[in-house]
């Protein structure tokens, strides 16, 4: 079970790995929420694999035995929520990206770090891509 | 339990709910933000009171006892930095009462601010490796809102940079929370300190590295700081400062509290490469910021050169280096954000933040010169200011330990720093301004004064009188563990 499991989360790296290292921004975005995927699988796997059986104890016992391991399910309900928001805060910031800067390709983003135009002096600054003169 | 041990987070963050409803009202949300973060301070002095008189705050939650609850411990180390994270969110929320690189005022800025400030105190009082993830969360998706709430093209160009690079390193976090809790069975620092002796060497390498990893990308240690000297100069000044002097930190006293004490002493590989770690950080970010002429830029890059130094102290594997660590990170702090604030006081009196564009100031405003010479020369070393102690703490600790190497290329740094500090002094107050007709411009700056001649005088404070804060690091290096 832990070597299918090994295998799955091998596989969901690679194409995380994959999908993070495009150009498209669209699929940075797809590979880092398969990235958190295989985050969470490493997570639950951190718990023991075998028993199916909740943590609960049964009425009119005391001992709970051979029950699955409850913390790391809890762990990842915690990280699948933090990463569920991260994810779709991603997408609109690219939507908005997409939109704003009307090229979807990441070497295109050099707004925040303008390509240097001389040899040794980086470039001056743009003053649209700069704070605003109050006033 | 005591209440005041979740004050670092209930504080921040109930100001940021009360904030966040006052939105509309700007005076209203301005005075409760004063208050939270007049609050905020009053318990981080109490804490620290607390610790240092041997009683650390702890409570467990959640009514599991401290291995299974989820606990806060804060030592003497957690409540000098809460106290330093409170008092740079007072200074920056007085800072952005001025009109220095203030702009958008957005009706959310001050909710992310106090949302940020709870991430970052809850990441200082939590002893859980699982919660300490969480608060690293909190804080990606503050400093997310915050770098995307100008709008501008090239703060979302800034913010996108800044989030695929920190949720990698968020995911590679989780990872190795998953593998420390495979293979010790525990999260809470206190029983993985004991779990910890019983681990095989391999297998403590192993986690070990993939847990440092993932706090070296939130430090913005070579080579995994390129978020860093990416988005920062595109936020408004007073954030700028908060990212700067917190952000990186917590990533350093995540390092710190992993290699320096529950997994201390961990195998001794992981210091020797934290030790080149640290060195090709201060060198890589020096060289980097002598390239550019703007001033944020210049200071960006030299976070992630003093980051060198602080991790130095992490990597000389003994009680001296972490207090040295301590004693530097504190100095740091205050030093590097009030940088960042002068320099967005330079902007709005002589017109921009590149150096080849402005000029002048000495002439009209000495004491403005005297004000950035303060933080600047600190962070040199130039004695006896706070910067010149804090190098001394560490470099003596590496000398101690033969570690020649080290310290040569922190030597040759620490000239390299001044030639950076000596170009903006040239350019920005010693040569004349490019533009004949520049004039001094009417502006409401006396917040902006406020807050950097109060943190120019905690730096004067520390320099003066650095034995006090010493023996205050010597003392929670001595309760920190293993050696």
């Amino acid at each position: 079970m832990i070597w299918v499991l090994a295998l799955t989360v091998w596989i969901t790296v690679t194409a995380g790995v994959y999908l993070t290292l495009s150009r498209d921004l669209l699929r940075i975005v797809l590979g880092l929420a398969v990235l958190g995927s295989a985050a969470n699988l490493v997570l639950f796997a951190a718990g023991r694999l075998g028993s199916a059986q909740p943590a609960v104890v049964p009425l009119g016992e005391t001992l709970l035995t051979d029950a699955a391991n409850p913390l790391p399910q809890a762990l990842v309900l915690t990280a699948i929520v933090i990463s569920f928001a991260l994810i779709c805060l991603a997408l609109v910031l690219v939507l908005r990206l997409i939109r704003d800067a009307d090229s979807d390709d990441a070497l295109a983003l050099r707004y925040a770090e303008p390509v240097p135009t001389d040899p040794v002096k980086p470039p001056l600054p743009a003053p649209e891509y700069g704070p605003r003169w109050p006033g | 339990m005591s209440a005041l041990v979740i004050t670092p987070v209930l504080v921040p963050l109930a100001t940021a709910v009360l904030t966040t409803l006052t939105g509309r009202h700007p005076r209203a949300q301005q005075a409760l933000s004063f208050a939270g973060v007049a609050a905020f301070l009053a318990c981080a002095l109490a804490l620290v009171a607390l610790a240092a008189a041997d009683r650390p705050a702890e409570a467990a939650f959640g009514g599991w006892a401290a291995p299974f609850g989820i606990q806060f411990v804060i030592d003497r180390t957690g409540a000098v930095l809460v106290l330093i994270t409170a008092l740079m969110g007072a200074a920056s929320l007085l800072f952005l009462a001025s009109d220095a690189d203030t702009e958008p005022h957005h009706p959310l800025l001050l909710p992310l601010v106090h949302g940020l400030l709870a991430g970052v105190g809850g990441a200082f009082a939590t002893a859980d490796l699982f919660n300490l993830y969480v608060w690293f969360e909190v804080i990606l998706v503050c400093a997310l809102g915050l770098f995307a709430i100008g709008g501008r093209l090239d703060q979302l160009d800034a913010t996108f940079k800044y989030l695929a690079l920190n949720l990698l390193g968020t995911l590679v976090l989780l990872i190795a929370v998953g593998a420390v809790y495979a293979s010790t069975g525990h999260l809470n620092y206190g029983a993985l300190s004991e779990a910890a002796d019983h681990l095989s060497p391999g297998l403590a390498t192993a986690v070990l590295t993939a847990l440092t990893l993932a706090f070296l990308i939130k430090a913005g240690a070579f080579p995994l700081f390129a978020w860093l000297p990416a988005s920062y100069h595109t936020l408004p000044a007073p954030v700028l400062a908060l990212f700067a002097g917190l952000l990186t930190k917590v990533g350093v006293y995540a390092v710190l509290r992993t290699l320096g004490d529950v997994f201390a002493p961990a195998p001794e590989l992981l210091y020797e490469a934290l030790g080149w770690i640290a060195a090709a950080t201060m060198l890589v970010g020096v060289l980097g910021a002598a390239y550019h002429w703007d001033m944020r830029r210049i200071l960006a890059f030299h976070i992630v050169s003093q980051i060198g130094y602080i991790l130095l102290g992490v990597a000389l594997m003994s009680a001296a280096g972490n207090a040295a660590t301590l004693f530097y990170t504190v100095h740091h702090i205050v030093v590097k954000a009030n940088l960042f604030l002068i320099a967005a006081i330079l902007w709005r009196l002589a017109g921009s933040y590149d150096l080849r564009q402005i000029g002048g100031l000495y002439a009209l405003r000495p004491w403005l010169g005297v004000l950035f010479l303060i933080p600047a020369l600190s962070l040199v070393g130039i004695p006896p200011l706070s910067g010149f102690w804090a190098k001394l703490l560490i470099l003596q600790e590496a000398i101690a330990q033969g570690r020649v190497a080290w310290t040569a290329v922190a030597l040759l740094v620490s000239a390299l720093t001044l030639y950076s500090m000596v170009k903006i002094w040239m350019e920005g107050f010693w040569s004349p301004h490019p533009d004949p007709q520049w004039r001094l411009p009417r502006a409401r700056l006396w917040p902006a004064y406020a807050a950097t001649l109060s943190l120019a005088a905690v730096t004067v404070w520390i320099s003066l009188d650095p034995q006090p804060l010493l023996n205050y690091a010597q003392a929670a290096a001595r309760t920190l563990g293993g050696y």
